[in-house]
Protein backbone atom coordinates (compact mmCIF):
# COMPACT_ATOMS: atom_id res chain seq x y z
CA UNK A 1 0.00 0.00 0.00
CA UNK A 2 0.95 3.46 -0.74
CA UNK A 3 0.04 6.80 -0.03
CA UNK A 4 -1.13 9.66 -2.46
CA UNK A 5 -0.63 13.40 -1.46
CA UNK A 6 -4.87 14.22 -0.31
CA UNK A 7 -3.46 11.18 2.11
CA UNK A 8 -0.93 12.98 3.22
CA UNK A 9 -2.75 15.90 4.49
CA UNK A 10 -5.38 14.33 5.56
CA UNK A 11 -3.40 12.31 7.92
CA UNK A 12 -1.40 15.63 8.81
CA UNK A 13 -4.47 17.41 9.96
CA UNK A 14 -5.70 14.12 11.77
CA UNK A 15 -2.40 14.47 13.59
CA UNK A 16 -2.69 17.97 14.15
CA UNK A 17 0.34 19.12 12.93
CA UNK A 18 0.73 22.02 9.84
CA UNK A 19 2.54 20.64 7.12
CA UNK A 20 3.17 23.09 3.80
CA UNK A 21 2.00 22.57 0.79
CA UNK A 22 5.94 22.04 -0.57
CA UNK A 23 6.66 19.69 2.08
CA UNK A 24 3.90 17.50 1.07
CA UNK A 25 6.24 15.74 -1.81
CA UNK A 26 9.52 14.88 0.47
CA UNK A 27 6.59 13.57 2.93
CA UNK A 28 4.86 11.28 0.96
CA UNK A 29 8.03 9.65 -0.72
CA UNK A 30 9.19 8.87 3.05
CA UNK A 31 6.22 7.59 4.35
CA UNK A 32 5.68 5.59 1.30
CA UNK A 33 9.41 4.80 2.12
CA UNK A 34 8.48 2.98 5.36
CA UNK A 35 5.46 1.75 4.04
CA UNK A 36 7.49 -0.36 1.59
CA UNK A 37 9.67 -1.25 4.21
CA UNK A 38 6.60 -2.75 6.61
CA UNK A 39 5.24 -4.13 3.30
CA UNK A 40 7.09 -7.73 4.07
CA UNK A 41 4.89 -8.52 6.56
CA UNK A 42 2.02 -9.31 4.11
CA UNK A 43 4.47 -12.71 3.57
CA UNK A 44 3.26 -14.34 6.96
CA UNK A 45 0.39 -16.31 7.37
CA UNK A 46 -1.03 -14.84 10.58
CA UNK A 47 -4.24 -16.37 10.64
CA UNK A 48 -3.95 -18.41 13.39
CA UNK A 49 -1.74 -15.99 15.28
CA UNK A 50 -3.18 -14.14 18.24
CA UNK A 51 -2.13 -10.71 18.37
CA UNK A 52 0.79 -9.97 21.48
CA UNK A 53 -1.15 -7.61 24.18
CA UNK A 54 1.37 -8.05 26.97
CA UNK A 55 4.96 -9.50 26.83
CA UNK A 56 5.16 -10.31 30.61
CA UNK A 57 2.07 -13.24 31.27
CA UNK A 58 0.85 -10.99 34.33
CA UNK A 59 -2.53 -10.05 35.65
CA UNK A 60 -3.08 -6.05 34.51
CA UNK A 61 -2.54 -4.37 38.05
CA UNK A 62 -6.06 -2.56 39.36
CA UNK A 63 -5.79 0.26 41.95
CA UNK A 64 -8.86 1.43 44.58
CA UNK A 65 -11.26 4.11 42.44
CA UNK A 66 -9.91 6.74 45.11
CA UNK A 67 -8.22 10.32 45.03
CA UNK A 68 -4.48 9.77 45.74
CA UNK A 69 -3.04 12.83 45.16
CA UNK A 70 -4.54 16.51 44.49
CA UNK A 71 -4.54 19.65 45.81
CA UNK A 72 -1.51 21.45 43.76
CA UNK A 73 -3.08 23.62 40.94
CA UNK A 74 -0.26 25.98 41.37
CA UNK A 75 2.23 22.62 40.30
CA UNK A 76 -0.16 21.70 37.62
CA UNK A 77 -0.26 24.81 35.97
CA UNK A 78 3.32 25.91 36.78
CA UNK A 79 4.29 24.84 32.83
CA UNK A 80 1.65 26.43 30.64
CA UNK A 81 2.23 28.98 28.14
CA UNK A 82 -0.93 31.03 29.57
CA UNK A 83 -2.15 30.48 33.07
CA UNK A 84 -4.24 32.75 35.33
CA UNK A 85 -5.86 32.08 38.28
CA UNK A 86 -4.86 28.01 38.24
CA UNK A 87 -6.62 27.83 35.02
CA UNK A 88 -4.92 27.07 31.58
CA UNK A 89 -6.06 30.08 28.98
CA UNK A 90 -6.31 28.63 25.88
CA UNK A 91 -7.95 30.28 22.37
CA UNK A 92 -11.47 30.76 22.17
CA UNK A 93 -13.09 27.13 21.45
CA UNK A 94 -16.85 28.28 21.20
CA UNK A 95 -18.49 30.88 19.96
CA UNK B 1 45.95 12.59 43.10
CA UNK B 2 45.44 10.28 40.22
CA UNK B 3 42.62 10.97 38.25
CA UNK B 4 39.66 10.25 40.25
CA UNK B 5 37.37 9.49 36.71
CA UNK B 6 39.60 7.14 35.56
CA UNK B 7 38.35 4.65 38.24
CA UNK B 8 35.02 2.33 37.63
CA UNK B 9 31.65 2.84 39.16
CA UNK B 10 32.63 -0.25 41.52
CA UNK B 11 36.58 1.25 42.43
CA UNK B 12 34.77 4.71 42.90
CA UNK B 13 32.34 3.47 45.29
CA UNK B 14 34.91 1.46 47.55
CA UNK B 15 37.24 4.20 47.65
CA UNK B 16 34.68 6.55 49.13
CA UNK B 17 33.59 4.22 51.65
CA UNK B 18 37.69 4.17 52.80
CA UNK B 19 37.26 7.78 53.08
CA UNK B 20 40.67 7.66 50.13
CA UNK B 21 39.11 10.79 48.62
CA UNK B 22 35.76 12.79 49.27
CA UNK B 23 32.27 12.63 47.37
CA UNK B 24 32.99 16.66 46.77
CA UNK B 25 36.37 15.67 45.13
CA UNK B 26 34.80 13.06 42.90
CA UNK B 27 32.32 14.96 41.35
CA UNK B 28 34.68 18.54 41.14
CA UNK B 29 36.74 16.02 39.02
CA UNK B 30 33.89 15.39 37.01
CA UNK B 31 32.36 18.63 36.70
CA UNK B 32 35.96 19.75 35.53
CA UNK B 33 36.10 16.91 32.90
CA UNK B 34 32.39 17.93 31.97
CA UNK B 35 33.84 21.68 31.21
CA UNK B 36 36.50 20.52 29.15
CA UNK B 37 34.39 17.78 26.93
CA UNK B 38 32.18 20.40 25.57
CA UNK B 39 33.03 19.88 22.55
CA UNK B 40 31.19 16.35 22.28
CA UNK B 41 27.81 18.03 23.69
CA UNK B 42 26.80 15.25 25.57
CA UNK B 43 25.19 17.01 28.45
CA UNK B 44 22.02 19.56 27.35
CA UNK B 45 22.10 20.71 31.13
CA UNK B 46 24.95 21.28 33.82
CA UNK B 47 23.67 21.29 37.19
CA UNK B 48 27.04 21.95 39.04
CA UNK B 49 25.41 23.36 41.96
CA UNK B 50 23.28 21.08 42.68
CA UNK B 51 25.97 18.48 42.52
CA UNK B 52 27.80 19.95 44.73
CA UNK B 53 25.03 20.28 47.02
CA UNK B 54 24.66 16.59 46.50
CA UNK B 55 28.00 15.48 47.36
CA UNK B 56 28.38 17.79 50.31
CA UNK B 57 25.20 15.60 51.67
CA UNK B 58 27.00 12.42 50.49
CA UNK B 59 30.19 13.58 52.59
CA UNK B 60 27.84 14.16 55.42
CA UNK B 61 25.96 10.72 55.51
CA UNK B 62 29.64 8.63 54.62
CA UNK B 63 30.63 10.54 57.93
CA UNK B 64 27.32 9.72 59.94
CA UNK B 65 28.00 6.37 58.87
CA UNK B 66 24.49 6.21 56.89
CA UNK B 67 25.53 5.85 53.01
CA UNK B 68 23.55 4.63 50.76
CA UNK B 69 24.66 1.57 48.11
CA UNK B 70 25.43 4.38 45.80
CA UNK B 71 26.50 7.21 48.02
CA UNK B 72 28.10 10.00 46.07
CA UNK B 73 28.58 8.45 42.64
CA UNK B 74 27.95 11.26 40.18
CA UNK B 75 25.66 10.15 37.93
CA UNK B 76 24.29 12.12 33.91
CA UNK B 77 20.52 11.02 33.52
CA UNK B 78 18.87 11.29 30.31
CA UNK B 79 17.25 14.06 29.03
CA UNK B 80 13.86 11.53 28.96
CA UNK B 81 13.88 11.51 33.02
CA UNK B 82 12.36 13.75 34.93
CA UNK B 83 14.01 15.48 37.25
CA UNK B 84 12.19 17.86 39.72
CA UNK B 85 13.03 21.43 39.58
CA UNK B 86 15.45 20.58 37.03
CA UNK B 87 14.61 21.11 32.89
CA UNK B 88 13.37 18.18 31.19
CA UNK B 89 13.30 18.63 27.52
CA UNK B 90 13.42 14.99 25.57
CA UNK B 91 15.59 17.29 23.49
CA UNK B 92 12.47 18.20 21.64
CA UNK B 93 11.24 22.07 20.97
CA UNK B 94 8.37 21.29 21.67
CA UNK B 95 9.01 20.43 25.51
CA UNK B 96 11.02 23.98 25.28
CA UNK B 97 11.56 25.16 29.25
CA UNK B 98 9.60 22.35 30.77
CA UNK B 99 10.87 22.04 34.47
CA UNK B 100 8.51 18.95 36.01
CA UNK B 101 6.67 19.41 39.16
CA UNK B 102 8.34 15.59 39.88
CA UNK B 103 10.72 12.92 39.72
CA UNK B 104 10.61 10.12 38.03
CA UNK B 105 10.82 6.56 39.99
CA UNK B 106 14.22 5.45 38.66
CA UNK B 107 16.14 8.86 39.53
CA UNK B 108 14.01 8.96 42.78
CA UNK B 109 15.65 5.66 43.54
CA UNK B 110 18.92 6.64 42.67
CA UNK B 111 18.71 9.89 44.64
CA UNK B 112 17.81 8.01 47.12
CA UNK B 113 20.61 5.67 47.52
CA UNK B 114 22.96 8.73 47.66
CA UNK B 115 23.93 9.46 43.84
CA UNK B 116 24.86 12.87 42.77
CA UNK B 117 23.21 14.46 39.65
CA UNK B 118 25.85 15.93 37.64
CA UNK B 119 23.26 17.20 34.61
CA UNK B 120 20.92 16.27 32.03
CA UNK B 121 22.14 14.05 28.73
CA UNK B 122 21.57 14.49 25.16
CA UNK B 123 19.12 12.08 23.08
CA UNK B 124 17.78 11.84 20.17
CA UNK B 125 14.07 13.89 20.07
CA UNK B 126 11.77 11.77 22.47
CA UNK B 127 14.33 8.61 21.51
CA UNK B 128 13.12 8.75 18.00
CA UNK B 129 16.30 7.92 16.31
CA UNK B 130 19.81 5.70 16.04
CA UNK B 131 22.44 8.03 15.89
CA UNK B 132 21.70 11.39 18.54
CA UNK B 133 21.18 13.56 14.93
CA UNK B 134 17.52 14.19 15.88
CA UNK B 135 18.05 16.40 19.12
CA UNK B 136 17.10 19.99 18.95
CA UNK B 137 20.15 20.39 21.48
CA UNK B 138 22.38 19.67 18.03
CA UNK B 139 24.66 16.05 17.44
CA UNK B 140 26.67 14.51 20.06
CA UNK B 141 29.87 13.60 18.90
CA UNK B 142 31.39 10.36 19.89
CA UNK B 143 34.42 10.65 21.68
CA UNK B 144 35.80 7.39 19.95
CA UNK B 145 37.85 8.89 16.09
CA UNK B 146 38.66 6.68 13.28
CA UNK B 147 42.23 5.85 12.45
CA UNK B 148 43.18 5.68 8.86
CA UNK B 149 45.21 3.11 7.23
CA UNK B 150 48.69 4.70 8.20
CA UNK B 151 47.93 4.91 11.86
CA UNK B 152 47.12 8.63 11.40
CA UNK B 153 43.45 9.68 13.05
CA UNK B 154 40.52 10.91 10.81
CA UNK B 155 38.95 13.72 12.41
CA UNK B 156 35.47 12.77 11.08
CA UNK B 157 33.40 13.32 13.65
CA UNK B 158 31.31 9.96 13.72
CA UNK B 159 27.95 9.55 15.97
CA UNK B 160 27.94 7.92 19.67
CA UNK B 161 24.53 6.01 18.56
CA UNK B 162 20.93 6.73 19.19
CA UNK B 163 19.16 7.14 21.05
CA UNK B 164 21.05 7.42 24.01
CA UNK B 165 24.04 8.90 22.48
CA UNK B 166 24.81 11.50 25.36
CA UNK B 167 24.77 8.93 27.50
CA UNK B 168 27.11 6.80 25.65
CA UNK B 169 29.05 9.40 24.80
CA UNK B 170 29.44 10.83 28.34
CA UNK B 171 30.58 7.34 30.03
CA UNK B 172 32.97 6.96 27.01
CA UNK B 173 34.62 10.21 27.44
CA UNK B 174 34.36 9.78 31.42
CA UNK B 175 32.22 12.74 31.85
CA UNK B 176 30.32 10.80 34.82
CA UNK B 177 30.79 7.45 36.33
CA UNK B 178 27.41 5.80 35.06
CA UNK B 179 25.06 7.16 33.40
CA UNK B 180 20.73 6.25 32.80
CA UNK B 181 19.21 5.68 29.14
CA UNK B 182 15.82 4.70 27.80
CA UNK B 183 15.59 1.40 25.28
CA UNK B 184 12.78 1.04 22.97
CA UNK B 185 14.33 -0.45 19.74
CA UNK B 186 17.79 -0.72 20.59
CA UNK B 187 18.41 3.04 22.19
CA UNK B 188 20.62 1.91 24.99
CA UNK B 189 22.65 -1.42 23.45
CA UNK B 190 23.44 0.10 20.08
CA UNK B 191 24.80 3.67 21.68
CA UNK B 192 27.12 1.25 23.72
CA UNK B 193 27.88 -0.71 21.24
CA UNK B 194 29.51 1.71 19.16
CA UNK B 195 31.06 3.81 22.16
CA UNK B 196 32.56 0.84 23.93
CA UNK B 197 30.35 0.75 27.14
CA UNK B 198 28.28 -1.45 28.60
CA UNK B 199 24.48 -1.25 28.65
CA UNK B 200 21.66 -3.22 29.88
CA UNK B 201 18.21 -3.24 29.12
CA UNK B 202 16.38 -5.11 31.71
CA UNK B 203 13.01 -7.45 30.91
CA UNK B 204 10.17 -5.21 30.16
CA UNK B 205 8.33 -4.45 33.72
CA UNK B 206 11.94 -4.55 35.51
CA UNK B 207 12.29 -1.02 35.96
CA UNK B 208 9.21 1.66 36.25
CA UNK B 209 8.27 4.16 33.27
CA UNK B 210 6.47 6.32 35.61
CA UNK B 211 8.43 9.90 34.86
CA UNK B 212 10.04 8.61 32.17
CA UNK B 213 8.75 10.93 28.20
CA UNK B 214 6.72 8.15 26.81
CA UNK B 215 7.76 7.02 23.50
CA UNK B 216 6.26 3.40 22.85
CA UNK B 217 4.32 2.36 25.82
CA UNK B 218 4.70 -1.61 25.26
CA UNK B 219 8.59 -1.66 24.41
CA UNK B 220 10.29 1.53 26.60
CA UNK B 221 12.26 0.11 29.34
CA UNK B 222 14.65 1.89 31.38
CA UNK B 223 18.61 0.61 32.04
CA UNK B 224 22.20 1.73 32.79
CA UNK B 225 25.16 2.48 31.16
CA UNK B 226 28.80 2.28 32.46
CA UNK B 227 32.05 1.41 31.89
CA UNK B 228 32.20 -2.17 33.34
CA UNK B 229 29.63 -5.10 33.37
CA UNK B 230 29.84 -5.10 37.38
CA UNK B 231 29.28 -0.87 37.54
CA UNK B 232 25.90 -1.86 35.26
CA UNK B 233 24.52 -4.32 37.75
CA UNK B 234 25.38 -2.14 40.88
CA UNK B 235 23.07 0.98 38.79
CA UNK B 236 20.51 -1.79 37.88
CA UNK B 237 19.85 -2.70 41.31
CA UNK B 238 18.92 0.52 42.58
CA UNK B 239 17.23 1.74 39.04
CA UNK B 240 15.09 -0.95 39.20
CA UNK B 241 11.81 -1.81 41.69
CA UNK B 242 8.34 -2.46 42.16
CA UNK B 243 6.28 0.80 41.38
CA UNK B 244 2.64 1.19 42.14
CA UNK B 245 2.40 4.15 40.17
CA UNK B 246 3.11 2.09 36.81
CA UNK B 247 0.73 -0.62 36.04
CA UNK B 248 3.35 -3.00 33.93
CA UNK B 249 5.87 -2.32 37.05
CA UNK B 250 6.22 -6.28 37.88
CA UNK B 251 5.65 -7.17 41.10
CA UNK B 252 9.19 -9.55 41.77
CA UNK B 253 11.67 -8.73 44.22
CA UNK B 254 14.76 -7.01 42.84
CA UNK B 255 17.88 -9.11 43.09
CA UNK B 256 21.61 -8.57 43.78
CA UNK B 257 22.74 -8.72 40.39
CA UNK B 258 26.25 -7.61 41.98
CA UNK B 259 26.48 -11.00 43.10
CA UNK B 260 26.06 -12.48 39.94
CA UNK B 261 29.09 -10.93 38.65
CA UNK B 262 32.41 -13.53 38.25
CA UNK B 263 30.34 -16.50 38.65
CA UNK B 264 31.18 -19.30 36.70
CA UNK B 265 29.62 -19.83 33.55
CA UNK B 266 30.23 -23.68 33.20
CA UNK B 267 27.30 -25.69 31.80
CA UNK B 268 25.60 -22.52 30.85
CA UNK B 269 23.74 -23.13 27.66
CA UNK B 270 24.18 -20.01 25.18
CA UNK B 271 22.14 -20.34 21.61
CA UNK B 272 23.61 -18.77 18.46
CA UNK B 273 21.06 -17.85 16.39
CA UNK B 274 21.83 -18.27 12.65
CA UNK B 275 19.60 -15.52 11.13
CA UNK B 276 21.45 -12.41 12.95
CA UNK B 277 23.48 -11.84 9.56
CA UNK B 278 22.53 -9.23 7.22
CA UNK B 279 24.19 -8.37 3.26
CA UNK B 280 27.28 -6.42 3.52
CA UNK B 281 28.04 -6.82 7.09
CA UNK B 282 31.62 -6.45 7.82
CA UNK B 283 33.65 -9.93 8.01
CA UNK B 284 35.25 -8.14 11.54
CA UNK B 285 31.73 -8.29 12.85
CA UNK B 286 31.48 -12.24 12.23
CA UNK B 287 34.79 -13.25 13.40
CA UNK B 288 34.00 -10.92 16.30
CA UNK B 289 30.79 -13.49 17.07
CA UNK B 290 32.95 -16.36 16.57
CA UNK B 291 35.50 -14.86 19.18
CA UNK B 292 33.01 -14.39 21.21
CA UNK B 293 31.84 -17.87 20.87
CA UNK B 294 35.27 -19.14 21.70
CA UNK B 295 35.47 -17.26 24.69
CA UNK B 296 32.12 -18.59 25.98
CA UNK B 297 33.23 -22.21 25.12
CA UNK B 298 36.38 -21.63 26.59
CA UNK B 299 35.09 -21.00 29.67
CA UNK B 300 32.65 -23.97 30.30
CA UNK B 301 29.39 -23.13 28.26
CA UNK B 302 27.99 -25.35 25.66
CA UNK B 303 27.20 -23.91 22.72
CA UNK B 304 24.36 -24.52 20.39
CA UNK B 305 23.04 -23.20 17.25
CA UNK B 306 19.87 -21.78 17.32
CA UNK B 307 16.58 -20.32 14.95
CA UNK B 308 14.89 -17.71 15.40
CA UNK B 309 13.25 -17.92 12.22
CA UNK B 310 10.93 -14.71 12.51
CA UNK B 311 13.54 -12.52 13.30
CA UNK B 312 13.83 -10.48 10.13
CA UNK B 313 10.51 -9.17 10.65
CA UNK B 314 11.23 -7.97 13.89
CA UNK B 315 12.11 -4.41 12.50
CA UNK B 316 9.21 -3.54 9.96
CA UNK B 317 6.57 -5.01 13.03
CA UNK B 318 8.18 -2.62 14.81
CA UNK B 319 7.92 0.32 12.79
CA UNK B 320 4.17 -0.58 12.89
CA UNK B 321 3.84 -0.90 16.80
CA UNK B 322 6.28 2.34 17.46
CA UNK B 323 4.90 5.28 15.78
CA UNK B 324 1.38 3.84 16.56
CA UNK B 325 2.27 4.14 20.24
CA UNK B 326 4.28 6.88 19.45
CA UNK B 327 1.23 9.16 17.62
CA UNK B 328 -1.10 8.27 20.74
CA UNK B 329 1.66 9.19 23.65
CA UNK B 330 2.51 12.67 21.59
CA UNK B 331 -0.71 13.51 21.21
CA UNK B 332 -0.59 15.12 24.47
CA UNK B 333 2.11 18.13 23.31
CA UNK B 334 -0.79 20.29 22.23
CA UNK B 335 0.73 23.51 23.48
CA UNK B 336 -2.03 24.26 25.93
CA UNK B 337 -0.74 22.73 29.65
CA UNK B 338 3.07 22.95 29.01
CA UNK B 339 6.16 23.85 26.45
CA UNK B 340 5.87 24.97 23.45
CA UNK B 341 2.83 27.47 21.89
CA UNK B 342 2.51 28.69 18.94
CA UNK B 343 -0.66 30.92 19.15
CA UNK B 344 -3.13 30.34 15.90
CA UNK B 345 -6.94 31.45 14.67
CA UNK B 346 -8.37 28.93 16.99
CA UNK B 347 -7.76 26.13 19.01
CA UNK B 348 -6.78 24.09 16.08
CA UNK B 349 -4.77 26.20 14.35
CA UNK B 350 -3.04 26.44 17.38
CA UNK B 351 -2.71 22.66 18.01
CA UNK B 352 -1.28 22.34 14.47
CA UNK B 353 1.25 25.27 14.76
CA UNK B 354 2.54 24.31 17.58
CA UNK B 355 3.22 20.62 16.37
CA UNK B 356 4.38 21.62 13.25
CA UNK B 357 6.63 23.97 15.24
CA UNK B 358 7.92 21.73 18.22
CA UNK B 359 8.28 18.66 16.79
CA UNK B 360 11.68 17.77 14.12
CA UNK B 361 11.24 15.61 11.09
CA UNK B 362 12.18 12.62 12.44
CA UNK B 363 9.22 13.00 14.96
CA UNK B 364 6.73 14.42 12.83
CA UNK B 365 6.99 11.41 9.86
CA UNK B 366 6.89 8.67 13.13
CA UNK B 367 3.28 10.31 14.47
CA UNK B 368 2.33 10.46 10.72
CA UNK B 369 2.94 6.69 10.39
CA UNK B 370 1.38 6.12 13.67
CA UNK B 371 -1.78 8.16 12.66
CA UNK B 372 -2.14 6.43 9.20
CA UNK B 373 -1.51 2.60 10.69
CA UNK B 374 -4.24 3.23 13.14
CA UNK B 375 -6.53 4.86 10.93
CA UNK B 376 -9.91 3.59 10.09
CA UNK B 377 -9.47 0.75 7.32
CA UNK B 378 -6.27 0.38 8.25
CA UNK B 379 -5.53 -1.22 11.98
CA UNK B 380 -6.32 -4.59 11.20
CA UNK B 381 -3.90 -4.50 7.98
CA UNK B 382 -1.25 -2.81 9.77
CA UNK B 383 -1.57 -2.87 13.77
CA UNK B 384 -3.10 -6.04 14.58
CA UNK B 385 -0.80 -7.65 12.04
CA UNK B 386 2.30 -6.31 13.50
CA UNK B 387 1.51 -7.40 16.92
CA UNK B 388 0.68 -11.29 15.91
CA UNK B 389 4.20 -10.89 14.53
CA UNK B 390 4.95 -9.78 17.52
CA UNK B 391 3.94 -12.91 19.50
CA UNK B 392 5.54 -15.05 16.43
CA UNK B 393 8.81 -13.18 17.37
CA UNK B 394 8.19 -13.83 20.59
CA UNK B 395 7.72 -17.66 20.35
CA UNK B 396 10.87 -18.06 18.52
CA UNK B 397 12.44 -16.87 21.87
CA UNK B 398 10.01 -19.05 24.09
CA UNK B 399 10.88 -22.30 22.24
CA UNK B 400 14.90 -21.58 22.38
CA UNK B 401 14.22 -21.09 26.23
CA UNK B 402 12.14 -24.26 26.34
CA UNK B 403 15.07 -26.25 24.90
CA UNK B 404 17.18 -25.19 27.62
CA UNK B 405 18.96 -22.06 26.13
CA UNK B 406 19.92 -20.01 28.82
CA UNK B 407 20.78 -16.77 27.09
CA UNK B 408 21.55 -15.87 23.19
CA UNK B 409 24.83 -14.59 21.79
CA UNK B 410 24.46 -12.13 18.53
CA UNK B 411 26.59 -9.24 17.27
CA UNK B 412 25.01 -6.18 18.83
CA UNK B 413 24.95 -3.48 15.64
CA UNK B 414 25.79 -4.33 12.11
CA UNK B 415 28.40 -1.91 11.49
CA UNK B 416 30.63 0.75 13.84
CA UNK B 417 30.33 3.65 14.69
CA UNK B 418 29.31 6.32 11.24
CA UNK B 419 30.47 9.83 10.37
CA UNK B 420 27.71 12.49 11.34
CA UNK B 421 25.76 12.86 8.61
CA UNK B 422 26.77 9.63 6.51
CA UNK B 423 23.07 8.24 7.04
CA UNK B 424 20.75 11.10 7.79
CA UNK B 425 20.56 12.78 4.70
CA UNK B 426 18.69 10.00 2.52
CA UNK B 427 15.94 7.15 2.96
CA UNK B 428 15.03 7.01 6.85
CA UNK B 429 14.67 3.05 6.47
CA UNK B 430 18.27 3.14 6.05
CA UNK B 431 18.85 4.62 9.45
CA UNK B 432 16.43 2.12 11.16
CA UNK B 433 18.33 -0.64 9.92
CA UNK B 434 20.66 0.01 12.71
CA UNK B 435 18.70 -1.32 14.91
CA UNK B 436 18.16 -4.50 13.10
CA UNK B 437 19.70 -6.72 16.02
CA UNK B 438 18.42 -5.18 19.13
CA UNK B 439 14.72 -4.47 18.46
CA UNK B 440 13.82 -8.08 18.57
CA UNK B 441 14.55 -7.93 22.17
CA UNK B 442 11.84 -5.22 22.44
CA UNK B 443 9.39 -6.93 20.78
CA UNK B 444 9.66 -9.59 22.86
CA UNK B 445 10.22 -7.80 26.46
CA UNK B 446 13.31 -9.40 26.91
CA UNK B 447 16.54 -8.55 28.76
CA UNK B 448 19.03 -7.83 26.91
CA UNK B 449 23.06 -6.79 27.00
CA UNK B 450 25.89 -5.03 25.21
CA UNK B 451 28.98 -5.64 26.54
CA UNK B 452 32.15 -4.63 24.30
CA UNK B 453 34.10 -7.27 22.55
CA UNK B 454 37.20 -6.21 20.40
CA UNK B 455 38.07 -2.93 18.17
CA UNK B 456 37.95 -2.68 14.13
CA UNK B 457 40.12 -1.78 11.71
CA UNK B 458 39.65 1.53 12.28
CA UNK B 459 40.00 0.97 15.72
CA UNK B 460 36.45 1.77 16.96
CA UNK B 461 34.23 -0.80 19.48
CA UNK B 462 32.25 -2.91 18.46
CA UNK B 463 29.63 -4.97 20.83
CA UNK B 464 28.20 -8.43 21.29
CA UNK B 465 24.77 -8.43 22.66
CA UNK B 466 23.62 -11.20 25.37
CA UNK B 467 19.90 -11.59 25.46
CA UNK B 468 17.95 -13.32 28.35
CA UNK B 469 15.00 -15.12 29.60
CA UNK B 470 12.42 -12.82 31.39
CA UNK B 471 13.73 -11.50 34.52
CA UNK B 472 17.11 -13.61 34.61
CA UNK B 473 19.20 -10.74 34.36
CA UNK B 474 21.47 -12.07 36.37
CA UNK B 475 22.52 -14.49 33.85
CA UNK B 476 23.79 -11.58 31.37
CA UNK B 477 26.01 -10.32 33.99
CA UNK B 478 27.51 -13.45 34.47
CA UNK B 479 28.13 -14.11 30.85
CA UNK B 480 28.56 -10.54 30.41
CA UNK B 481 31.29 -10.24 32.75
CA UNK B 482 33.21 -13.29 30.71
CA UNK B 483 33.24 -11.66 28.18
CA UNK B 484 34.77 -8.32 29.52
CA UNK B 485 37.14 -10.35 30.82
CA UNK B 486 38.66 -11.74 27.92
CA UNK B 487 38.10 -8.76 25.71
CA UNK B 488 39.10 -6.62 27.97
CA UNK B 489 38.18 -3.09 28.18
CA UNK B 490 38.40 0.02 25.52
CA UNK B 491 39.09 3.51 26.32
CA UNK B 492 39.52 6.20 23.73
CA UNK B 493 41.86 9.18 23.30
CA UNK B 494 41.00 11.84 24.58
CA UNK B 495 41.55 14.82 22.11
CA UNK B 496 38.63 17.04 23.21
Amino acid sequence: MSVDRSTVVRVAHLARIRVAEEEVDKLQGELNSILGFVEQLAELDVSNVEPLTSVVPIAMKKRVDVVTDGGIPDKVTRNAPQAEDDFFVVPKVVE
Amino acid sequence: MTDLTALSLAEARDALKAKTFTATELTDAYLAAMEKARVLNAYVLETPEKAREMAKASDARIAAGTAGALEGLPLGIKDLYCTEGVRTTACSKILDGFVPPYESTVTTNLWADGAVLLGKLNNDEFAMGSSNETSCFGDVVNPWRRKSPDGSIDPTPLVPGGSSGGSSAAVAARLCVGATGTDTGGSIRQPAAFTGTVGIKPTYGRCSRWGIVAFASSLDQAGPFARTVRDTAILLKSMASVDPKDTTSVDLPVPDYEAAVGRSIKGKVIGIPKEYRVDGMPAEIEALWQQGIAWLREAGAEIREISLPHTKYALPAYYIVAPAEASSNLARYDGIRYGLRVPGDDITDTYELTRAAGFGSEVRRRIMIGTYVLSAGYYDAYYVRAQKVRTLIKRDFDIAFQAGVDAVLTPATPSSAFGIGEKSGGDPVEMYLNDIFTVTVNMAGLPGMVVPGGLDAKGLPLGLQLIGRPFEEETLFQVGEVIERAAGRFTPEAWW
